[in-house]
């Protein structure tokens, strides 16, 4: 198996820096850019280090390329975006694209993105892509040139497939139905964090208070003064600490939201299997219906209602030299149809197997990645018990010195 | 017995009250350890009665003792709410001079709670049983007829209606209570004893708010936890390879609710009610303390009196001595008292804020086995198993 892209080059989102310029309706606007760098890996035994190549991207330029990913390699699970816009916040966080913490976790995620196109077997072959790490200039007149905005599907035609394909692939039809709900639940579950996240707030915060209050007690104390203002300062520092603690989280957040963006991608191809599936089917009942009326002509019997054969009766027979003609035309198109009937179910058999080839190495990925986020999270929450203990420990050494 | 003041003065035992103050005095040891002491009260069994009438709770007074006050070692009584009340009114009257310890509050105040749950008895049972054995602990107090009956009459209302009876015994000490002087100015050391406790019962007032705040913050945070934990298992029943793991997390995060809700109710059940406690205990000091300045005034004004009339008298009328006894008596009481109250203050808030640090660290303790014991299970490989 070919080294891919991520091997043989070390890439970095590394900086994020607001801009102003002029858009296509040249009104002024802000956005922000990115800086993707790019060195080549060189073998140990050379010693060196190849220089670092680097360009500026701004978020739209990134949709760009994987729009025409996906409609390049319509069997692949494209890897998704960061989100464009803030959500799943709660009331700390900002939901204003030019927040930093939103820009800095934003630049996360578009590294993110890119190394999962590079190490991906097929997509880090791809040429745009390669461009887009390596050619600022001229790359978006490039990826229109290759006309692939032509072979996306229409959103109408592929909901009709949906709704009409009459034997599709029942592991699509699973995937399909798999991924609808993963979308749901990590979307309650994002939902629901963010509320848990803020109550958590809300509890650290409060204990502030008791610093506040242990200062002012101690100072008509005197035995007690000491242990009380002395646990005020560890109750000061109890609620300082969630802040950090739930900075963490955010982390967590985001790679729970990679996997729900990924459930799109998985029913993308899922809705392109069902559109050729459609596709195929439509063709088939085509050339039967065309092979069915040729017969008809051919023997002069009318087996099934038709409108053609109503019409004739009522306005007669035709000739037998037409009757001939129409035969000939038929069978032509019996011809076409039959060998375009082919190559679609070789089509669609490519299609299935090499789709479900990426699906298994998704699940693979999806599995481990999840795996390793769930781990990252409990890590999070002894750390965060730990210091909870540590911290009212402290404060009730304080107190066993009043 | 020829007592007499540690300066060597000769004092007048003619009065009760001063010779029970005296007796205080020359207590050396207040704090009584197990070995010197002998009166041992302990409050608990509560029972639910209900009659005709209305429905109630008694709890069950127990008294071991070897003091010779009381004819057996040991007794049993039943006693309700209005027994306690009873008793802490009658000590008021009887030893004004005293700092009489807090009852738990005799109302409900947010009506949403029910005075017959086992929460709200457990409460006020302890409480009941801090205030009998703060006066066990109380050298004057603990020796006092009232509470001598409190512990050990079977039949509690007939001895409340003869009430009177026991006044006589008691003599001048009702008549304490003296009414429409105006005193001038308070001595240094009680104004200071009054400043105290104005910011003291502020400030705990202040902690009472803040624990409240605490608890309700902490109740809302468990509710979304509780939605939370079952996403993790719905998921889990999507997936195959990551089933167990999501399922774990969710068994997770249902034992730190559990024990979230252990922690709430803990505060809500042992911290809030001490700190309330100690605000009514402040207020009713600071009531003794006017009391105080009360006797001090009628002393003063009659002491003026007396020096207006202008007479040559080789002495003090007996009725301005019996004022300016009162008063030494009162401040000397106050001051023992205010002595005592400061060290158990402090023992008892040494306590309750540990109490308050060690359920917390049990919390988190409690969470950190169950995210700690998940670990395993998420790192589980599939081949492994």
């Amino acid at each position: 198996m070919e080294d891919c892209l991520a091997k043989k080059m070390e890439i970095t989102v590394s900086e994020a820096e607001k801009r102003t310029g002029r858009n296509a309706m040249n009104m002024q606007e802000t956005y922000t850019a990115y800086l993707i760098e790019t060195r080549a890996v060189e073998s140990q035994s050379e010693g060196q280090c190849a220089p670092v190549e680097s360009l500026w991207r701004r978020y739209s330029e990134f949709e760009l390329l994987r729009n025409y990913l996906s409609v390049t390699y319509p069997h692949i699970v494209v890897p998704p975006l960061p989100e464009k816009r803030a959500d799943f916040v709660w009331h700390k966080l900002s939901a204003d694209n030019m927040d930093p913490d939103f820009v800095e976790r934003r630049r996360i995620g578009l590294e993110n993105f890119l190394l999962r196109v590079a190490s991906h077997p097929v997509l880090c072959q791809d040429k745009i892509f390669y461009s887009f790490l390596t050619q600022e200039g001229g790359w978006k007149e490039m990826v229109n040139e290759t006309g692939f905005q032509l072979k996306a599907d229409s959103r109408l035609k592929a909901l009709n497939a949906t709704f009409r394909v009459k034997n599709p692939d029942k592991r699509f039809t699973e995937l399909k139905h798999y991924s609808d709900e993963l979308q749901s639940v990590i979307s309650h579950l994002l939902r629901v964090r963010a509320r848990v996240a803020d109550r958590l707030y809300g509890v650290y915060k409060v204990h502030g208070n008791y610093g506040r209050v242990f200062s002012e007690w101690s100072a008509i104390e005197k035995e007690m003064g000491d242990g009380l203002q002395s646990a005020g300062h560890h109750m000061d520092v109890y609620a300082a600490s969630i802040d950090d603690i739930l900075e963490e989280e955010e982390h967590y957040a985001d790679q729970l939201k990679e996997y729900l963006f990924y459930a799109e991608a998985l029913r993308a191809v899922c809705r392109k299997h069902e559109l050729m599936q459609y596709d195929l089917e439509m063709a088939a009942q085509d050339l039967t219906s065309k092979k069915q009326q040729c017969e008809e002509l051919a023997t002069g019997t009318v087996r099934t209602f038709s409108l053609k054969g109503m019409t004739s009766k009522l306005f007669g027979q035709e000739t037998p030299e037409q009757r001939e003609a129409k035969v000939k035309v038929l069978e032509e198109q019996i011809q076409e149809g039959e060998e375009q009937l082919k190559s679609k179910n070789l089509e669609g058999r490519d299609f299935v197997k090499s789709a479900w080839a990426d699906i298994e190495r998704f699940k693979e990925q999806k599995n481990h990645d999840l795996k390793e986020a769930l781990i990252s999270y409990a890590v999070m929450q002894i750390s965060m018990c730990k210091k909870g203990i540590q911290v009212w420990t402290n404060a009730k050494e304080c107190f066993s010195k009043m | 017995q020829d007592l007499s003041l540690p300066n060597g003065t000769p004092v007048d035992t003619s009065s009760p009250a001063s010779s029970s103050s005296l007796l205080n005095r020359l207590q050396l040891d207040d704090d009584l350890d197990g070995e010197t002491r002998d009166l041992f009260v302990t409050v608990d069994d509560p029972k639910k009665h209900v009659c005709t009438m209305e429905t109630y709770i008694t709890y069950r007074v127990t008294t071991k003792t070897t003091r010779a006050e009381f004819d057996l070692p040991e007794y049993s009584v039943r006693r309700r709410y209005q027994d306690f009340d009873w008793l802490r009114n009658k000590l008021e009257e009887s030893q004004p001079t005293h700092l009489i310890p807090p009852l738990p509050e005799k109302f409900v105040v947010k009506g949403v709670v029910d005075r017959f749950s086992e929460e709200f008895v457990e409460t006020r049972r302890k409480a009941l049983d801090k205030f009998l054995k703060r006066i066990t602990d109380h050298p004057v107090l603990s020796f006092n007829e009232h509470f001598n009956v409190f512990l050990t009459a079977k039949d509690l209302n007939a001895y409340k209606k003869q009430g009177l009876a026991l006044l006589s015994k008691m003599g001048e000490s009702v008549k304490y209570v003296t009414g429409g002087y105006k005193l001038r100015s308070r001595p240094m050391e009680f104004a200071a004893i009054g400043e105290y406790l104005d910011t003291f019962s502020l400030k705990l007032g202040t902690i009472d708010r803040i624990a409240q705040r605490i608890i309700k913050e902490q109740l809302e945070y468990l509710v979304e936890l509780r939605e939370y934990g079952p996403v993790y298992s719905t998921w889990g029943g999507l997936e195959v390879e990551l089933s167990e793991p999501l399922e774990g997390v969710s068994a997770c995060i249902g034992n730190c609710c559990t024990a979230l809700e252990e922690l709430s109710e803990d505060m809500t059940e042992d911290f809030l009610p001490v700190l309330r406690e100690y605000i009514l205990y402040s207020e009713s000091m600071k009531n003794v303390l006017k009391k105080r300045d009360q006797v001090q005034a009628e002393y003063e004004a009659k002491l003026e009196a007396v020096a207006l009339k202008k007479e040559d008298r080789p002495k003090v009328p007996t009725d301005v001595e019996k004022c300016q006894d009162r008063v030494e008596c009162f401040n000397a009481d106050l001051k023992a008292d205010m002595e005592r109250w400061q060290n158990n203050k402090r023992q008892d808030f040494r306590q309750l804020l540990m109490g308050m640090a060690d359920k917390n660290i049990q919390y988190y303790e409690k969470c950190l086995t169950a995210w700690e014991s998940i670990i395993p299970l998420l790192q589980d490989k599939p081949e492994t198993k």
